[in-house]
């Protein structure tokens, strides 16, 4: 095993709509809709309890143009606070194959604008040594210098 | 360095199809720069050229004990974890791009 370690990190997004907080809300709330644009095509399985306190699972292959092809990611999360058009608060874990590589805490701000709303998001996270582990830096590794060299003789 | 030069740099080195193989090398675990060499069949004083392309981009650092120079990939720089930010920081404006278009799609509540 790595040595124990936690690297705190913190992205914020914002993006703009051109509809209202409600609109852009409503594909939060409910399961369908929020399966398709927060899981995409890459979803193998993904539930949603869309009230404070309930879950979402979403389980993934990771794709080729990512640093892990073909390991399974799994956001194990709980809805910590929902103020209805205004706000979306969870905490959740991510996997990466058998290991548990980070935790977070998101949180969804919608406000109206003049033209539509903006959503802001705070992602605050703790990654773990799993996630530079020298197995996982290994495969890493390969993978890039795998797809390094094909793309390489592509040229 | 500033990003930009960073990268340059990253790409630099990794044009090379002898620095490639001596990153797939150590990918393995570390080695010594005579280690690194046989294999290539190439000498070691051309082994140690490249070794400094690489660690001035900061992909490999070297260590040296004696008359013995051991090599390995990066813990920092070019790490994993970093690639692993990055890309969860991707993760999350790909699935905005598909909100966007979920909101777009949709009509007012």
């Amino acid at each position: 095993m790595p040595e124990p370690s936690v690297l705190h990190d913190t992205f914020v997004i914002e993006r703009l709509f051109a509809a209202s907080p409600a609109r852009v809300f409503a594909a939060f709330a409910d399961p369908v809709r929020k399966r398709r644009w927060f899981a995409g095509e890459a979803s193998g399985e993904f539930r949603c309890d869309f009230r404070v306190g309930g879950a979402e699972f979403n389980r993934s292959i990771m794709g080729d143009q990512t640093p892990f092809p073909g390991t399974p990611l799994v956001s194990d999360g709980v809805f910590l606070d929902i103020v209805t058009d205004h706000r979306i608060v969870m905490a959740a874990a991510m996997s990466l194959g058998e290991r548990r590589i980070s935790t977070a805490l998101t949180t969804y701000e919608f406000r109206a604008t003049p033209t539509g709303s903006t959503m802001l998001f705070t992602h605050q996270a703790a990654f773990f040594e799993g996630s530079d582990g020298p197995q996982m830096r290994r495969a890493g590794w390969e993978a890039i210098l795998s797809r390094l060299d094909q793309a390489v003789a592509g040229e | 360095m500033t990003s930009t030069q960073e990268i340059d740099s990253v790409f630099h080195a990794l044009a090379d199809p002898t620095r490639r193989a001596i990153l797939a090398r150590l990918s393995q675990g570390p080695s010594s720069a005579s280690g690194l060499a046989a294999p290539l069949s190439i000498t070691v004083t051309a082994v140690g050229q490249h070794l400094h392309v690489l660690e001035a981009s900061r992909l490999i650092t070297t260590r040296k004990q004696g008359r013995v120079r051991t090599c390995a990939v990066a813990p920092e720089g070019f790490s994993v974890l970093e690639r692993w930010i990055g890309h969860h920081r991707a993760l999350w404006e790909d699935r905005f791009d598909r909100l966007e278009l979920e909101v777009a799609a949709s009509e007012e509540p």
